[in-house]
């Protein structure tokens, strides 16, 4: 049992990364929006290229 | 001087313009924004559309290949208005200015947001995110939909400023820039922080969670103290930031409410956490525990979540917008012989402005040359123009209406009427005593009552066992915790405020509700709120007219922008713009001319053709205002505009007689007392020749015997009674057009609907206190328990969480079915009522 001892620190440890990645993306503004970018991939067009192509 | 009369003779040539044609019967509506087609109808192809600004935006997104914005969603463009001038934008490029406007900005890029409130669906979003294809030189745009927030990065080199915001009119999503804006701009949204509270409070609710659970199911003994011991620690070195950081606005709101000696909900909130804090600390310091910290990071990721979804729906609705967005930003000031773009607020008394049609007035001044025809709607919520002479003293906010005006200022802005009408002390005062709330009133009697209780319970220990009393006392602060109290009104509240918010109905603050559910009494204001300013019957008096006549009165009428012209356009059925009209003439504030098939038309006041010796017989006391007919030269009879009440504006207020004393209010002349007397009958006095003193006063009779008014109306003018009534409704024709400081902003078509709104708030109310009813029956049992010392850590963790879950799932789940008993009201068949 005495595995716990490394075994819980060693969880807190890995649930703080996963903090401090969610500090870092509110930080940077990711949740300022929580709407617009589901709205994005309905409307990914053919091809941004297109005009140059023709 | 330019010249007062605006000449579009070779306007419905169809050469002339290669677009614009006679449309086919069915019309249908504007390909690009789906405006039903009325009058002139521009055609490209086989689509047809309402204005040269859709088509224009039309063409210029098939050129430059992003057609695929009329896939996205039907009709989705947003009404273009035609292509802006060169100049008009130019003062945007004033370094003074421009600072205030740019977010950012380096050697090569520059970054603005513009407030974009056209913006309404995927294909508004994807448009705007694609600007980088239309014009060279913009470097990316991206996107806030909620907040209608658009950020655009720009090489400033190629692309000027006010060239953007050009595109952007040009498109149609015309940036909304307005004083306030310009004055100072939150950097970032408040709710970054709260969502770093919550992560935090999240992360040491799960873990201390995780660690919580051996010693729930009593695993503890399998490994003796020193695993205990790691447990209790641990709890508390998470538990740490989540006090430090996470409870911080508890604490800073608790404090401000002790040093201001009032008794708010964060108090017993605060004086909780604080309990448990201490309590757990001093259990894992001395080694007999692992306290309470789970119950504690549990509990305030609770409070945090129900504060976050109150900030979610604060967000959507922030609307609360001051007079200052009503003026045009920039004027036009004569310097000399030169004309120059100024920003408002370098306006001085004495500047002379030239005021052009459909322009504000923004200060005080005095007409120096052109017959001015000033509409007062913005003021007054009067919508027939008022007519001016030189030497006139106008007030700001009036807008011009007809030919470029000259005037000169006679105040600075800030000294200006509506200034001074806002400065009232009924606006200064910013919380009206009467708007205390529910939770707030609760939650002092339930402090104090918790206070004594706990007192007691320590009293009685000390008595009988005094290792138990504090103990009990700690107990009983913990379990009391107001936090199902502290949700159960931001829940109900605010989606009650989201339900309403859907049928356009738009509250300041969910407060707004509980003033709301009291209300009364209700005063009525006439224009714009129970009569349409559109609709309305229009009625030809004198020598019936052929019908063929009546069409080159439309074909003629439909040239003016003016609202009887377009009235009576609307009113004689044909097509649209069926006879091509020669030197039409509008002369403003007189009335239109033109000569259509040969026959020269006047349309216009009395006196105008008077001048021009035609004989207008007097007037008939007829309801109304009056536009005589000449054709030829001779008098042939005149039209009557009635202002119309808004379809079910009588069942509305039938409904309404039954449960509320009504009044009605109206600046208004006499012209149509018999009829509203009629409506109202003897549920409620009507008054008219109203001023706005005059509105405001008569509210604060009624509120005298107390009373609880809501006061339904519309302009700025109203803005008085507005606020000195409980609760003041602005109705608006078109959300987000106009919106005078009120507590709700409601759409035109929800008045007839008004009693609903009313019960409705007053059910949600009732949500509240079934909620409060519900928590405090928990905090019986939890007291009842705590008081005797016997408080377990299981038990507490089990029954705070569980009491916060069932009031807001009954606060939500109730709230939804009143939303969507609203919902289906309008379909049901009236008879249901008595």
């Amino acid at each position: 049992m005495i595995v716990i001892f490394l075994l819980i620190p060693l969880g807190i440890v890995t649930a703080a990364v996963f903090l401090m990645g969610f500090i870092w993306a509110v930080r940077s503004g990711q949740y300022d929006d929580t709407c617009t970018p589901s709205l994005r991939p309905l409307m990914d067009d053919k091809d941004p290229n297109e005009k140059a192509n023709e | 001087m330019q010249n007062l009369t605006t000449t579009v003779a070779d306007y419905p040539d169809a050469d002339a313009a290669p677009a614009l044609q006679v449309p086919e019967a069915d019309a249908g509506a504007c390909f690009h924004c789906g405006t039903p087609l009325r009058g002139a109808v521009f055609v490209s192809g086989c689509k047809s559309f309402c204005c040269q600004g859709c088509l224009t935006v039309f063409e210029l997104l098939t050129e430059n290949g992003l057609g695929d914005f009329y896939r996205l969603g039907k009709a989705a463009g947003a009404r273009a208005r035609a292509a802006p001038k060169e100049e008009e934008f130019g003062y945007l490029d004033d370094p003074a200015l421009r600072r205030r406007l740019v977010d950012f900005e380096d050697e090569r890029w520059t970054r603005a947001t513009f407030r974009v409130p056209s913006a309404h669906c995927i294909a508004c979003v994807w448009l705007l995110e694609n600007l980088f294809r239309l014009k060279p030189g913009i470097g990316y745009s991206r996107v806030n939909f909620p907040r209608k927030e658009v950020l655009i990065a720009f090489e400033h080199s190629r692309v000027k400023l006010s060239e953007v915001v050009r595109l952007l009119t040009a498109l149609g999503y015309a940036p909304d820039f307005n004083l306030s804006d310009l004055e100072d701009r939150p950097r970032h949204p408040v709710s970054r922080r709260l969502w770093l509270q919550l992560g935090v409070a999240g992360f040491a609710f799960g873990n201390i969670m995780l660690l919580s659970i051996s010693s729930y199911l009593g695993l503890d003994a399998f490994s003796g103290p020193g695993l205990k011991k790691l447990f209790g620690w641990t709890s508390l070195v998470l538990a740490l930031p989540v006090l430090a950081y996470s409870a911080s606005d508890y604490w800073r709101a608790a404090w401000l409410a002790l040093r201001r000696r009032i008794l708010t909900i964060e108090a017993p909130i605060a004086a909780g956490i604080a309990a448990l804090a201490a309590w757990s600390a001093g259990q894992v310091l001395t080694g007999r525990g692992p306290g309470y910290f789970d119950t504690l990071a549990g509990l305030l990721f609770f409070l945090l979540c129900g504060k976050w979804f109150q900030q979610k729906t604060w967000e959507r609705l922030a609307f609360d917008r001051d007079y200052k967005s009503f003026f045009p930003l920039s004027i036009l000031r004569k310097n000399g012989r030169k004309e120059e773009r100024i920003a408002l607020s370098q306006l001085r008394a004495g500047d002379r402005l030239v005021i052009r049609n459909g322009e504000l007035i923004p200060a005080d001044a005095r007409l120096v040359c052109g017959p001015a025809m000033i509409d007062y709607s913005f003021v007054t919520g009067e919508s027939e123009p008022v007519e001016k002479a030189a030497g006139d003293l106008m007030y700001a906010g009036g807008r011009q209406i007809g030919g470029a005006i000259e005037v000169e200022t006679a105040k600075e802005v800030s000294q200006s009427y509506l200034t001074s009408l806002w400065n009232q002390e009924i606006f200064a005062r910013q919380n009206k005593p009467s708007l205390e709330t529910l939770t707030n009133r609760y939650s002092r009697r339930f402090t104090k009552l918790v206070l004594a209780v706990a007192a007691g319970a320590a009293l009685f220990w000390s008595w009988t066992d005094s290792s138990r009393a504090l103990a009990a006392f700690v107990s009983v602060l913990i379990v009391a915790c107001p936090c199902a109290l502290a949700l159960a009104a931001p829940f109900t509240l605010g989606a009650a405020q989201r339900i309403l918010a859907r049928r356009k109905v738009y509250l300041k603050n969910p407060s707004v509700l509980e003033v709301l559910a009291r209300v009364d009494t209700v005063v009525f204001d006439k224009t714009g709120t129970l009569t349409g300013s559109g609709a309305g019957s229009v009625v030809f008096w004198g020598e019936p007219l052929g019908e063929e006549e009546q069409r080159r009165i439309r074909s003629l009428a439909e040239h003016s922008t003016h609202p009887h012209a377009v009235r009576i356009a609307q009113a004689i059925p044909g097509e649209p713009f069926s006879q091509p009209v020669r030197s039409f003439t509008e002369t403003a504030g007189c009335g239109i001319e033109g000569i259509v098939a040969g026959r020269e038309i006047w349309l216009g006041s009395a006196a105008w053709l008077e001048s021009r010796k035609v004989t207008v017989p007097s007037p008939a006391a007829r309801d109304g205002s009056r536009v005589h007919v000449a054709i030829n030269g001779n008098y042939r009879g005149c039209y009557t505009l009635a202002n119309a009440l808004r379809p079910q504006a009588e069942e509305g207020i039938r409904r309404l007689s039954a449960h509320y004393g009504l009044a009605l209010l109206s600046g208004d002349h006499e012209k149509e007392r018999g009829r509203f007397e009629g409506l109202f009958g003897n549920s409620g006095p009507v008054h008219f020749n109203q001023s706005p003193l005059h509105k405001l006063q008569f509210i604060g009779q009624l509120q005298a015997p107390g009373r609880t008014v809501m006061m339904v109306g519309d302009g700025l003018n109203d803005a008085g009674a507005l606020r000195q009534s409980d609760v003041g409704v602005a109705v608006v024709e078109s959300i987000g057009a106009f919106s005078p400081a009120s507590d709700v902003i409601m759409s035109a078509a929800m008045v007839p609907r008004l009693d609903e709104v009313l019960r409705f708030a007053k059910s949600s109310v009732r949500v509240v206190r079934l909620s409060f009813v519900i928590s405090a029956l928990y905090n019986v049992v939890g007291i009842s328990i705590a008081a005797r010392g016997l408080l377990s850590p299981v038990f507490c963790a089990i029954l705070m969480p569980l009491s916060s879950v069932t009031v807001v799932a009954c606060a939500c789940g109730l709230t939804a079915r009143l939303g969507r008993r609203l919902d289906l009201e309008p379909g049901r068949p009236e008879g249901r009522r008595p």
